[in-house]
């Protein structure tokens, strides 16, 4: 069937538009972050005389060490990704593989955690962190991130494990493995496209979080990015300084992208084809 | 010495369900290749699985080489499955597919390149070898299958329903194929599980065939284990002669008249007819069974044997042969299947004349068990 040409036209604007309406924000903040002093009130987006300094004052003010947030950041993103990953896969082999009595509810009790607003558990969340010893550090926030990454982690996780064919996991039985071979050399090869989406979601979680951010930590050493920006101030209390604070906008996302661009390529469909007779 | 001894086997899901597989006793001897067969829900997989050690066994025990294997891990039995999917691992390539199972029992590098490749050599597999299980074609799919078992050198072969997933030509050919396997490897038993009972009779030493439904635990799960000539010719009883033949037996309801060593006269459709079978033990005038199969039973208004006549009702034509079905009169229901030439030609309404010999007639008591026939049968 050919396609109607006019049909075709229609459907690459359509695409240009709405690429452009959602990237347009990204790139002014790309051009407001290379403007400084009063050319900041200038609205072109081609900035007269782009300049850097926004992103060096950045990393040079002593009060606000924005680098020493961003090694914290990628230091919580990270560890709260491998942890919900592996507890999520490993719970995913039980939920989804094993038989045992009162599954469906203890699925539920999983997917019944994410229900309750951050708000809401704050509170209770902030005395167990407390009782833990883990107020005030930046690692300490791994553990009431999970809060949110792990119900999604695991459901998502359980949904791609009861796909796969009983069948593979039996031929593994039989050709000598232990659950922990049967997951690591059978099933993970197989849910790269889940472990990926998943992990990038919590990255992102993780990554953008500011609410916990904000209560559980005070010291100023211990920050990650999304509080960091939160408090950059200007040279007066009155000034809000809209140049740093997109330059500090722009470094936090490139890393996102960036993850986005180098994973996309695994989040590929079809990995188990050829195991089963489809 | 490969032998595989079931004893008193039975298995139950879950309390309260009825048994899967009753009472189960066998021994298939070494290097024997042993059909399970039997029509779907006979439990012929799980008994299968249970020698896998993929099912628990409910009581009973099994054993392999004399050795007690209820409680051994599949991995430790020395055996080996074929899944009825292949259950190919598809992130690796066949050779890496193939060498899997050894490299988790760790075995060194250059053991298992030599095993993987005397087994791709067999299946001819050579070219195929880096490829991933999704660019191969199903029957090479399932060589990759076989392949997997064979390079573990084990001491009893699984089967599990391994051609139903192939086309029709390609299963004729595949099942030439493991025939070939069988006699190559010849220390090795092997066991497999069909519905398909061409592949029954075609490959097996001995073939078991199940009960289904209430039969499991009224009479336990083996219904007959033998031969493919034993169940042909001598069916234990009228569910086994109802599986084994296509089309099946015909079986009539008849009234004993009397027996003798080397003959019984029965009462068929109102005739007296003679079925060389040692009917003695049965009461005169009891209630029974006869049987005759479909190739045994040929037209003719005169000629010897019994005759009967019938009405055809519908003729199904496959060019080497025609099926009648026809109308005898009594039995209910039930067709009365008759196999002749193919170049035969008869129209729905005609009536005919059946005859058939007393020693091609089966008999089958009250219970439907049969009893001995008394001519020579091929073994």
């Amino acid at each position: 069937m050919k396609q109607n040409p006019w049909y075709l036209a229609m459907l690459y604007v359509a695409a240009v538009v709405v690429s452009l309406f959602s990237i347009f924000p990204f790139v002014y903040a790309i051009s407001t972050s290379l403007k400084t002093g009063s050319e900041l009130f200038n609205p072109s987006l081609w900035p007269n005389n782009a300049s850097v300094a926004n992103y060096i004052s950045l990393f040079t003010v002593a009060e606000q060490p924005f680098g020493r947030h961003l090694l914290n950041s990628i230091m919580v993103s990270t560890a709260v990704v491998v942890l919900s990953v592996f507890l999520g896969v490993t719970a995913a082999y039980a939920l989804g593989r094993i038989h045992f009595k009162g599954k469906a509810l203890l699925l539920i009790t999983v997917l019944a955690v994410s229900m309750f607003p951050q708000v809401a558990v704050l509170a209770g969340m902030f005395e167990m962190v407390r009782a833990l010893g883990l107020y005030n550090r930046a690692f300490g926030l791994v553990l009431p991130y999970m809060i949110f990454t792990l119900p999604f982690t695991v459901w998502v996780l359980t949904t791609f494990m009861k796909q796969l064919p009983k069948e593979l996991e039996e031929a593994a039985i039989m050709d000598g493995c232990g659950p922990w071979r049967i997951i690591g050399e059978v099933f993970m090869p197989l849910l790269w496209p889940a472990l990926v989406s998943t992990g990038l979601l919590a990255f992102i979680a993780a990554w953008n979080e500011f609410l916990f951010a904000l209560t559980f930590v005070t010291d100023n050493d211990q920050r990650t990015v999304p509080v960091s920006i939160s408090l950059i101030s200007g040279a007066s209390a009155f000034e809000i300084p809209w140049g740093k604070i997109m330059a500090a906008s722009v470094v936090v996302t490139v890393p996102l992208i960036i993850l986005v661009l180098v994973f996309q390529r695994k989040i590929v469909s079809g990995l188990t084809a050829g195991a089963v007779k489809g | 010495m490969s032998r595989i001894d079931f004893k008193q086997i039975n298995k139950r899901y879950a309390p309260g369900l009825p048994l899967t597989i009753s009472n189960a006793n066998l021994t298939i001897d070494h290097g024997d290749f042993c059909v399970f067969v039997g029509p779907s829900g006979c439990g012929k997989s799980t008994l299968l699985r249970m020698v896998a050690g993929l099912e628990d066994i409910t009581s009973g025990e099994l054993q392999i080489e004399g050795k007690r294997m209820n409680e051994l891990a599949p991995a430790q039995r020395g055996v080996a499955m074929v899944f009825q999917s292949y259950a190919l691992y598809p992130h690796m390539t066949v050779a890496e597919n193939m060498a899997f199972g050894l490299r988790v029992m760790g075995s060194n590098k250059a053991e298992i390149d030599k095993k993987v490749q005397e087994a791709a050599k067999i299946l001819q597999l050579g070219p195929l070898m880096d490829r991933l299980p999704k660019a191969l074609s199903g029957g090479q799919r399932q060589r990759v299958a076989i392949g997997r078992a064979i390079v573990k050198q084990p001491k009893v072969f699984l089967f599990d329903e391994p051609l139903s997933n192939l086309d029709a030509a390609l299963r004729v050919q595949t099942r030439l194929e493991i025939a070939k396997l069988h006699h190559d490897i010849g220390s090795a038993s092997m066991i497999y599980v069909t519905h398909d009972q061409v592949e029954a009779m075609t490959l097996a030493d001995k073939i078991v065939l199940l009960h289904t439904g209430k039969l499991i635990e009224e009479r336990g799960s083996v219904a007959q284990f033998g031969t493919p000539m034993d169940l042909y010719h001598r069916p234990a009883s009228l569910f086994v002669a109802g599986f084994i033949g296509s089309p099946k037996m015909n079986t009539l309801p008849a009234k004993l008249l009397s027996a003798e060593a080397s003959y019984a006269e029965v009462e068929v459709a109102g005739q007296r007819v003679k079925a060389a079978v040692d009917a003695r033990g049965i009461a005169a005038g009891s209630a029974v069974h006869v049987g005759i199969r479909p190739e045994h039973v040929f037209i003719g208004d005169t000629g010897e044997g019994s005759s009967v006549k019938v009405k055809l009702q519908h003729i199904e034509r496959l060019g080497d042969a025609s099926l009648l079905y026809v109308d005898t009169g009594v039995g209910g229901t039930e067709t009365f299947t008759v196999r002749v030439e193919g170049s035969v030609v008869k129209s729905p309404g005609e009536a005919m004349t059946l005859r058939w010999l007393p020693e091609h007639m089966h008999l089958f008591d009250g219970q439907g068990l049969a009893r001995p026939r008394t001519v020579q049968l091929p073994t």
